[in-house]
């Protein structure tokens, strides 16, 4: 699948309340251009109930159900119930939400529906903030980042949540990035080709949130993989894929860059530069990195 | 379209639903057509669906929604788009 | 025709499952249990065939019906209390959005401590979220009022969420007999489903986005219009179920021997159908008391109970209590006499936490409210 195979068609439409630059759109463009217009969203409270714009209009040109901000799974198993009950399994379910949406606050209703097995494709855009409400930590905000809630740094290290999502078995999960744009539209096409319940979760760095120029969005996203910072992966059936980049580095074919290389740019780390080197809290991000990797490698190598 | 009688809060697709959003736009990208090799990159990255892509896969920029982000001209390998002050502010 | 003798929770099922919902997302808890359990066993059994979803928490039932309700199916669920409470968020959401969905609710005490009996906090708290309330006193009006729920929600005048109340073990566990009419006459009755929105992917809109204050309003003042317009039906759908079924419980209220009545006793649920055999003693020993039972709190009986005033003075018994000012029955019923009646209105708070209103205690409370001996409302029972 190359650039010019993807569809021409648009579901988002232009002139939308996105700020410029922003990642959430990128995704939405590229995971729509997958879906088709076969598609009914089910949106939580995030950034996305914004760039929908105001009322009476809307930016998407498929249905979209926003629902209160930990309810998404719920609401799309009722969606995926009454359509199924209709006869409309031509239908994808779809539920989209913010890392806030699905780390915290809505991973009890996404734990259920996963275990219940609803035939749908939750997909998160992880910017690893509280993007909505003005920059708050997440559970998947990054050890040391600045958030306006982790004023000195967070000091905790952020959830595995695909380490929690692999333990409910579904027959697919994936992890993608918004800077690799076949990767991402493929990982949806291959979630709308199995029953079940799909887990697709998109890193998706924000110019405002992270602090970096707003023509830089793709950039951070492929430094945060080639520093090991995030990985793209695919498990279906509980065998485990590392691909792209991510393979190279789980199979040692490449070196991984240091992670200075990724954080230096956001101005979120700026504190661990200035006004001097703050080198204990790097060598704990870098160590905390190391050691996910030997623990990937411990777990997906294949011998 | 069908209106949907019954008072809620629904909402109905418009292109532009909040303006042309490039007003917005502090700078402004250029596109150098001789320089670009129809890549796509451009277009696939854009966050606002505002490089049109041809079917010749040739791209044109729509500065009605264009925010400026530069994200285009940062993707080009080949340097065929440049960001450039705008002039006056917005179009 | 069929009588079935079984529980409250158990009519609520029956009643539940011959109006055909295509959706029910239900989480359990004491005392709602063997209401859900009964729709588990049609379900065991192909009688219910619908979908029936066990989802892993009462604010994801209200959210799964939200979604399916906007997918275009009639949903159903059931809860209690603390199961009550969680769905808060989503009572108002299923309202704001117009989502006719159906649900019981088993009248329980709110915790802490836990405590599985009867009071009415758990409902009387969720008054402002759009939501119409029903309150049964008797297992033929439970499966009555669950028929007509389905017809006054997804009516395109109303287009509301309805909640039907029943009383914890008094009327939830309690075997009573009920007429269940033949399925085509439930089916006549409430017709095919049509939504008045729907997620549609052939018309593409997006519910639920950003709205201005210049806009938000009207939602709001259109649920108003719908709960006044259900105020007018509910007489005209209880009339049109008694054509077919010969069953009548009353409009908004019931009225039991009020003519000639100087006083009204105004009650609700379990204490409502109690107050009956109250009524009769008191009337008995020359009395000139009568009983309106409150069957429906939203939308408010305003202009009966003007018409009660207008004939009577008003006693008022609450099950429940709003913390720092009153019984809410007892402010609402005051609120509609403001201005159009002299009546006096006294009360009294009873059978909080579960505790006994028998109907000689009612009596009791009749009698020392038409003595003159009670200003405003009082607790009853709890003097201790
Ligand atoms: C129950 C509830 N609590 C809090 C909020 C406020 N709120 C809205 S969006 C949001 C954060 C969303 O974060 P995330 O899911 O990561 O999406 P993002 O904004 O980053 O796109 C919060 C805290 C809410 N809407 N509902
Ligand atoms: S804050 Fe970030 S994710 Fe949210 S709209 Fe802006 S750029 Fe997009
Ligand atoms: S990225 Fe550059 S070369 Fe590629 S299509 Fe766009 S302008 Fe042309
Ligand atoms: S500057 Fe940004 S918004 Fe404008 S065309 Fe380029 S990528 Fe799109
Ligand atoms: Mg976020």
């Amino acid at each position: 699948m190359a650039l010019k195979d993807l569809p021409v068609d648009e579901c988002l439409l232009q002139g939308n309340a996105s700020c410029p630059g922003c990642p959430a759109t990128i995704g939405l463009r590229l995971v729509l251009k997958a879906l088709g217009k076969k598609t009914i969203m089910v949106v939580p409270a995030c950034c996305t109930a914004v760039i929908e714009s105001l009322y009476p209009y809307t930016s998407f040109d498929v249905p979209v159900m926003n629902i209160a901000f930990e309810a998404a799974a719920a609401g799309a198993s009722g969606v995926e119930a009454a359509l199924r009950q209709q006869g409309r399994t031509d239908i994808t379910v779809v539920a989209w939400a913010g890392d806030g949406g699905t780390y915290d606050i809505g991973l009890q209703a996404l734990s259920g529906a996963l275990e219940r097995g609803t035939n749908f494709i939750y997909i998160c855009y992880n910017n690893q903030i509280y993007s909505n409400t003005g920059i708050q930590r997440s559970g998947a905000t990054p050890f040391a980042a600045w958030t306006t809630t982790t004023v000195g740094g967070k000091t905790e290290f952020r959830k595995e949540l695909g380490e929690i999502i692999l333990a409910h078995h579904i027959p697919y999960a994936a992890q993608t990035c918004i800077s690799y744009p076949e990767d991402l539209y493929n990982k949806i096409k291959k979630a709308m080709s199995i029953k079940g319940s799909k887990y697709v979760e998109i890193l998706a760095p924000c110019p405002p949130g992270w602090r970096f120029s707003m023509d830089k969005t793709l950039e951070m996203g492929r430094l945060a993989v080639d520093t090991g910072a995030w990985s793209l992966w695919e498990c279906e059936n509980d065998v485990m894929t590392f691909n792209g980049k991510s393979k190279l580095l789980l199979e040692k074919k490449i070196e991984r860059k240091p992670i200075e290389e990724w954080i230096k740019y956001q101005g979120r780390f700026s504190h661990l530069f200035k006004p001097e080197l703050d080198e204990k809290r790097l060598q704990a991000i870098q160590e905390h990195i190391d050691h996910l990797w030997e623990r990937y490698r411990k777990c997906y190598v294949k011998i | 379209m069908k209106k949907y009688i019954v008072e809620t809060s629904l909402s109905y697709p418009k292109k532009g639903a909040m303006g042309k959003t490039g007003s917005w736009r502090v700078f402004k990208p250029v596109l150098d057509t001789k320089k670009c090799v129809k890549c796509l990159r451009c277009w696939i990255s854009c966050p606002e669906a505002s490089i049109h892509r041809e079917k010749d896969n040739s791209v044109s920029i729509d500065y009605d929604f264009c925010k400026g982000c530069g994200i285009c001209a940062n993707e080009c390998n080949v340097k065929a788009i440049v960001m450039e002050r705008e002039k006056t502010k917005g179009k | 025709m069929t009588i079935m003798i079984d529980t409250g929770n158990r009519i609520a099922a029956k009643a539940a499952v011959m109006a055909k919902p295509e959706v029910v997302a239900a989480y359990p808890i004491t005392p709602q249990t063997t209401l859900v359990e009964a729709i588990a066993e049609y379900v065991a059994r192909g009688e219910y065939k619908g979908e029936y979803i066990c989802v892993e928490s009462e604010h994801s039932a209200m959210s799964a019906c939200i979604g399916a309700s906007a997918a275009g199916s009639r949903t159903f669920t059931a809860t209690s209390s603390q199961g009550l409470l969680l769905m808060h968020e989503m009572l108002h959401w299923a309202a704001l959005a117009r989502l006719p969905v159906v649900m019981c609710n088993v009248n329980r005490v709110v915790g802490p401590g836990w405590n599985i009996w009867v009071d009415e906090n758990d409902s009387i708290s969720q008054r402002d979220t759009g939501w119409i309330q029903f309150y049964c006193s008797s297992n033929q009006e439970i499966f009555d009022t669950v028929i007509h729920a389905f017809k006054l929600a997804e009516h395109e005048k109303v287009v509301l969420p309805v909640m039907v109340n029943l009383n914890a073990f008094i009327l939830s566990h309690t075997s009573m007999p009920a007429e269940i009419p033949d399925q085509n006459v439930v089916d006549n009755y409430l017709e095919k489903y049509i939504p008045k929105w729907k997620l549609d992917i052939d018309n593409p809109t997006t519910f639920g986005n950003i709205i201005g204050p210049a806009h938000y309003y009207r939602v709001r003042r259109a649920m108003q219009d719908a709960q006044l317009n259900a105020k007018k039906l509910i007489p005209q759908i209880a009339k049109e179920w008694m054509k077919l079924s010969g069953y009548f419980h009353g409009d908004l209220l019931e009225y039991y021997k009020c003519d000639g009545a100087e006083y009204i006793l105004l009650s609700m649920g379990a204490i409502g159908a109690e107050s009956k055999i109250a009524i009769d003693e008191l009337q008995k020993a020359g009395q000139k008391i009568g009983l309106a039972r409150v069957r429906v709190i939203r939308p408010f009986p305003v202009e009966d109970i003007i018409k009660l005033g207008k004939q009577a003075d008003l006693v008022v018994i609450d099950r429940n209590i709003s913390v720092g000012l009153e019984g809410a029955l007892f402010t609402e019923v005051k609120a509609a006499l403001y201005g159009q009646s002299d009546a006096k209105a006294t009360g009294f708070i009873a059978g909080l936490g579960g505790k006994d209103v028998t109907y000689k205690d009612i009596e009791t409370m009749c009698m020392k409210s038409m003595k003159g001996k009670v200003k405003e409302q009082e607790l009853y029972g709890m003097e201790e």
